[in-house]
């Protein structure tokens, strides 16, 4: 099993989800993020004060999937996210030892 | 005369006057229509502190300390009320004057002997006000002008440090000053004031007659000056000039900015405490020199910044409101929208000075409050359709203007001064460091202004809760016990 994570730009998450649901994922979690790569930060001015914002509003969504599905979410997560612009996040796998669903104790791939 | 003209045929129009003798028994009629809008008037102000000016300034604080500069205007509230009901009106507006400093704050202790009906034109049928009208409408102006300088103080003052100056500066700053402009003191054109003595007096008045309609004065430079003082003596906040301190929330302060807007026409249409011809015309020009401030900022803010804010427009609201207060009896709508282009533009510019001299006026009570009280005082000197410079009125009233405004400067400043000294050695006006970094809403009321997450935890002090519950499972409680 692995856990695909995805920083996107907040409005890109619709698609994100539609193109996940469209593929056959049943769920995944998002969380509200601020981090900067290449993009780094903004400015911000308040009366006449000038502020260096480096931490820029992202969405975060993690998906549980199977060994042999992680490349395509992966794919199918990139195609929905991407502008082209600056900003547009990153995606990573990391392997998962194991997955336990707390309503029924299902454990492993049966509990994704 | 605080700007009014002469109306055909009657006496002149004279707002917060100080010829506020009860009627003979015969005329004692009430005047139902100035009452009703005296009574309304003084709940808009009241509407301005609580909570325009908490929302205002509560949008400009941090996440960490937006209770402790809302609970500074609601704080303002209960100890000024108080004060106000016990002496401040007798000392403000008591008949017994003190050296045209004070009047004496024994004379209608508690509100004593303020059930008369009373007439601030000074002749009969015509806006005959119960006296109570105008203590509750003046007992509003002391609250906000207290709550303003909190500004000042953001982030880092003790609340009981901020209780004590509240009670000692609206009765040694406050209380004289509203005595001098408006109790027929000093500062007014009465005999025997500064006015009087620069230019002479005719029948008991003198010959020009400082313009203070509704408080430049004895509000904003008075509450500019001591946030300015307070600023140097409490000290900048850890990291001003290098940690962000951002408003947490723009909208909140532009909330607050809109009802600090709404409320201003009980300060200032209420000023004139009847609703007449004056009355109308200082709700237009209020409403004139209010939308040109907001113009003005944002011209200044784009030519220098590259962007017009939100934080500007409601920050030239308040601006502009400052500035035509002193000046909205006075003025045609026209030079009203003169005067609050060039408050916006000048407050816009002022706000920065803070940072290039190293005082942390945190809210900007100096950049809005003394910027633009002192430019309305001294620009109704200018643009006054009866006296002023612009309009063929001569200098006088300009210099009477100047040193009326340079007079409350260094009246205020010396008090403020010596309260902040004294509060500095004895009780302390400083939170701990660590504790003001840490937020001060959490260290001085023991809240959180927002629950950004669940946090968990019970009821009841930490670790005491529900250590009789047996619905949480003993587990969860282990080592919570103590």
């Amino acid at each position: 099993m692995k856990l695909v994570t995805a920083i996107i730009k907040p409005h890109q998450l619709d698609e994100v989800k539609e193109a996940l649901e469209a593929f056959g994922i049943q769920g995944m979690t998002i969380s509200e993020a601020h981090g900067y790569g290449r993009q780094r930060g903004h400015s911000e001015v308040y009366r006449g004060a000038e502020y260096t914002v480096d931490f820029v509003p992202k969405s975060r969504v993690e998906v549980l999937v199977d060994d042999m599905d992680a490349t395509s979410v992966v794919d199918v997560i990139l195609k929905a996210a991407q502008t082209g612009r600056i900003g547009d996040g990153k995606i990573w796998v990391v392997p998962v030892e194991d997955v336990a669903r707390v309503r029924t104790g299902e454990r492993g791939v049966e509990a994704i | 005369m605080n700007g009014g003209e002469a109306k055909p045929g009657t006496a002149m129009v004279v707002a917060m006057s100080p010829t506020l003798m009860p009627l003979a028994e015969a005329a004692e009629t009430v005047d139902y229509a100035a009452t009703a809008f005296l009574i309304l008037c003084s709940s808009l102000v009241l509407l301005m502190t609580t909570p325009g000016l908490a929302l205002f300034y509560g949008g400009m604080t941090r996440t960490k300390s937006v209770l402790n500069m809302m609970m500074m205007s609601f704080s303002a509230m209960g100890v000024v009320g108080i004060i106000y009901v016990l002496y401040g009106y007798s000392m403000s507006f008591g008949s017994e004057n003190i050296a045209g400093i004070i009047a004496n704050p024994f004379e209608k202790f508690g509100l004593a002997n303020t059930d008369a009906i009373i007439n601030p034109f000074g002749y009969e049928g015509y806006g005959n006000i119960p006296e109570l009208a105008f203590v509750g409408f003046q007992l509003t102006f002391a609250v906000i002008t207290v709550a303003l300088i909190s500004g000042a103080l953001a982030d880092r003052v003790k609340f009981s440090a901020w209780l004590v100056f509240a009670g000692l500066w609206v009765t040694f700053a406050y209380f004289p000053i509203a005595h001098m402009v408006w109790g027929g003191g000093l500062l007014s054109g009465a005999e025997g004031g500064l006015a009087a003595a620069v230019y002479g007096v005719t029948d008991g008045v003198a010959n020009v007659v400082p313009i203070d309609f509704a408080g430049g004065t004895v509000v904003h430079i008075n509450a500019g000056i001591a946030g300015l003082v307070l600023a140097l003596v409490v000290g900048q906040r850890i990291g001003f000039g290098k940690v962000a301190m951002r408003p947490h929330n723009v909208p909140l302060t532009m909330i607050g900015a809109g009802l600090l807007w709404f409320g201003w026409f009980g300060f200032n249409a209420g000023s004139e405490l009847a609703a007449d011809e004056t009355a109308a015309l200082v709700w237009v020009n209020t409403t004139a020199a209010t939308c040109a401030a907001i113009v003005g900022w944002l011209i200044v803010e784009k030519v220098r910044d590259g962007h017009a804010t939100s934080v500007g427009a409601a920050s030239g609201v308040v601006a502009g409101l400052v500035a035509i207060t002193p000046a909205c009896g006075a003025l045609s709508p026209l030079g009203s929208l003169v005067l609050g282009v060039v408050a916006g533009g000048l407050a816009a510019l002022a706000v920065g000075l803070k940072f290039k001299l190293g005082y942390d006026d945190s809210l900007d009570v100096v950049g809005v409050h003394l910027v633009a009280g002192l430019w309305g005082t001294i620009g109704a000197g200018l643009l006054a359709t009866s006296t002023g410079l612009f309009y063929g009125g001569g200098i006088d009233q300009l210099v009477i203007q100047t040193l009326v405004a340079l007079a409350t400067l260094i009246v205020s400043g010396v008090v403020t001064l010596i309260i902040a000294l004294a509060i500095k050695g004895t009780m302390g006006w400083r939170i701990p460091d660590d504790v003001e970094i840490a937020g001060i809403d959490g260290s001085e009321h023991a809240e959180s202004a927002y629950d950004m997450n669940t946090r968990g935890g019970r009821m009841g002090v930490s670790g005491f809760g529900s250590h009789d519950s047996e619905d949480v499972p003993a587990k969860n409680l282990e080592g919570a016990k103590s």
